[in-house]
């Protein structure tokens, strides 16, 4: 459909039978470009050194360590370290490894988040389609709670629960989790649902359809994506958590996190690094899962929350 | 018009968001059978009003009658009314069939009988091949089938429309329009229809209410309310291109009333008055097909004026003039299109005319 350019009107072209511009538009490589790649994957790399010294160091011996060639490859791979680590590893008079708290961090995980998520959805479900008087007070506070430091309520938790007996018990921690998750998990919801058409909970009110109904075959089936980042950000947070398990979990009770620091400080004997590189990486390994398998939908979701509200 | 018994009574309905008032003491009697079309500019109550009778607002002052009973407080599944949404509302994760089943089932019906209604519903709306599909894979069109089909399963009394047609394309929109009436021809339901385009209300309606800052302004057929508008703004609200407004002064000489403004004079004897006329500052209102180019000196009022654009429609075209100071529309045959700046003669009858008091708006 273009004019025809002739050769000689445009002898300087390339493909002098098209007028240019023509078709896409050619991709440049900029210095700056070049610039910003450079930067970036040195960076990536500084970051990385860390991982790389603790695989590298869980994978060898104690003598090899011993020599302190940090960045060396390991001479003799061994997965000893890795054993030791989850059934072995001393906290104390117990040396039963990893493996007691790994159980323990489950046992608070996955009832915590469930809850946590079900609770959760529900408010956000009720303050965006049932206002009720106050409604917009108890979110307001609800966000506040979000800004509160966790250290200024350890010490009224800690008596609150303790008289009712729930003080470094299971169902103690998990409480606890559900109640700090709230806000976000509140917010996070409550913008997903007030994203969605009204226009689908009026036809459901008119199909005759009540509060629990329209939530479960209306709602909840559309909540994938909200769900799946509320799911992420409470495995990884509870996961992770330190300062409320050893609080509240109790001795029995206590959180791989918390059985990992009694490993690596314990202070009698020798020193194993490898050992206690492996307990970390252990420790580590399920919010790093977590985070690969799901970070696509992390993002989408987060995005999806966050376009109204 | 099926007129047998009232269908829908709203007595006296207010209702206030905090300090805002959205509708004021607001009277509505749909019959039975009859189709209703509320019809105003956005942010005029229409859909409000809507929602009212169907429950999903609760209101300040005043009742709803649905078939004779008090449904003020009632649950909108317990109103005998279905309701039909802009966005299609469909549930997205349920398939066409259990899209329309889902309030029956909600009710408890039986199984056979939800069959037996899905399938009538669905040779209704001609969706059968549709039934296992899911909304995501439905043209906008099949999808407000399905809305009205969910509407059409529960066997209600009073259909609701919440502008059905206004998400979709010009020429979905104008077969779906001549299939809802259908379908109220067939079904003889009454129908409430919210929509800002006054096409469809002229198409549709037995009555419109034109709606204007939560006050009903004329309530009446189509045509009276095109032809004898009761004030200024359902005048100008209704019609495409916009009524041609003349601002002057109601006179009164030998020859009778008059009306004078800047360059124009026309003569009122064939005008019928809705009041007593007097004196005073006056609008004056023509519609543009009721205006002739160039057809002779047979009307009560002729003049002269000059052609500043002329806009082909294809079926006919519009003339935009100018006469003296006065901007002026008339709507012609394709045939007989006049060329830019040419001088014309333009002629009507003012018995076609519309007069309004220039403070109150009021039709004169």
């Amino acid at each position: 459909m273009s004019a025809v350019q002739t050769t000689a009107s445009r002898p300087m072209q390339e493909a002098p039978d098209q007028a240019t511009p023509f078709g896409p538009k050619p991709r440049r490589i900029s210095a700056g470009r070049i610039g910003i790649y450079a930067f970036l994957i040195v960076a990536a790399l500084f970051f990385l050194i860390p991982v790389y010294i603790m695989v590298v160091t869980s994978l060898k011996g104690m003598p090899e360590i011993r020599l302190g060639h940090l960045f060396n490859l390991p001479g003799d791979p061994t997965f000893q370290p890795w054993a030791d680590a989850w059934l072995h590893a001393c906290t104390g008079r117990d040396c039963n490894g990893l493996s007691p708290g790994f159980y323990n961090s489950l046992k608070i995980t996955v009832p915590s988040v469930v809850i946590s998520i079900i609770c959760a959805s529900i408010n956000g479900y009720a303050l965006t389609f049932w206002p009720y008087k106050g409604a917009n007070l108890l979110f307001g506070l609800l966000v506040f709670g979000a800004f509160v430091p966790y250290q200024v309520v350890i010490y009224p938790l800690i008596i609150g629960l303790s008289s009712v007996g729930l003080f470094a018990t299971l169902p103690g921690i998990i409480i606890v989790h559900t109640i700090f998750g709230m806000p976000i998990l509140t917010l996070l919801f409550r913008n997903f649902y007030a994203a969605m058409p009204v226009e689908l909970f009026k036809a459901a009110r008119v199909d005759g359809a009540g509060f629990w109904r329209i939530f479960i075959y209306i709602m909840l089936p559309m909540s994938v994506p909200i769900t799946v980042v509320a799911v992420i950000l409470q495995v990884t947070g509870i996961w992770n958590d330190f300062l409320f398990g050893i609080v509240f979990a109790g001795r029995s009770n206590w959180p791989m996190t918390v059985q990992l620091n009694n490993i690596v400080n314990t202070t009698t004997g020798v020193r194993e690094y490898n050992v206690n590189m492996a307990a970390t990486i252990l420790t580590a390994a399920v919010p790093l899962v977590i985070y690969f398998v799901s970070g696509r939908w992390f993002v989408r979701g987060i995005a999806a929350g966050a376009v109204k509200g | 018009m099926a007129a047998n018994g009232t269908s829908v009574s709203i007595q006296d309905l207010s209702l206030n968001f905090g300090a805002v008032s959205v509708l004021q003491t607001l009277n509505l009697d749909v019959a039975e059978g009859e189709f209703i079309v509320l019809l105003g500019p956005s942010g005029c109550g229409k859909s409000t009003l809507l929602n009212c009778i169907a429950g999903l607002l609760d209101i300040s002052e005043g009742s709803i009658f649905i078939k004779g009973k008090n449904v003020t407080w009632e649950e909108p599944k317990d109103r005998g009314i279905g309701m039909v949404f802009q966005s299609y509302a469909l549930y997205p994760q349920m398939t066409v069939e259990k899209n329309l089943s889902f309030g029956l089932r909600v009710a408890g019906v039986p199984k056979d009988e939800i069959a037996k209604r899905i399938a009538r519903a669905a040779e209704i709306l001609q969706i059968e091949p549709l039934l296992q599909r899911k909304p995501a894979a439905l043209s906008g069109g099949q999808r407000q089938r399905v809305a009205i089909g969910r509407a059409l399963v529960r066997d209600v009394d009073v259909f609701l429309f919440d502008e059905p047609l206004s998400n979709l394309d010009a020429k979905l929109r104008s077969e779906l329009r001549v299939e809802i009436k259908l379908l109220h021809r067939k079904l003889q339901n009454t129908m409430i229809y919210v929509t800002h385009d006054q096409i469809e209300a002229m198409t549709l309606a037995d009555r419109i209410a034109v709606m204007k800052g939560g006050v009903i302004q004329q309530l009446d057929a189509p045509q009276t309310i095109y032809n004898r508008p009761v004030n200024r703004f359902v005048a100008g609200f209704l019609g495409s291109p916009a009524m041609n407004f003349i601002e002057g002064r109601l006179e009164k000489d030998d020859s009778g009333w008059q009306f004078a403004a800047e360059d124009v004079r026309i003569p009122l004897s064939t005008y019928a008055f809705e009041t007593e006329p007097v004196p005073g500052p006056t609008v004056f209102g023509i519609r543009p097909e009721h205006v002739a180019l160039n057809s002779g000196s047979g009307w009560p009022f002729t003049a002269t004026a000059t052609v500043e654009v002329v806009e082909p429609m294809g079926s006919d075209t519009l003339v935009w003039l100018k006469l003296g100071k006065q901007n002026f529309t008339v709507r012609v045959t394709a045939e007989r299109t006049p060329h830019n700046g040419e001088a014309v003669s333009i002629g009507f009858d003012p018995m076609r005319a519309s007069l309004f008091d220039a403070a109150a708006g009021s039709r004169i």
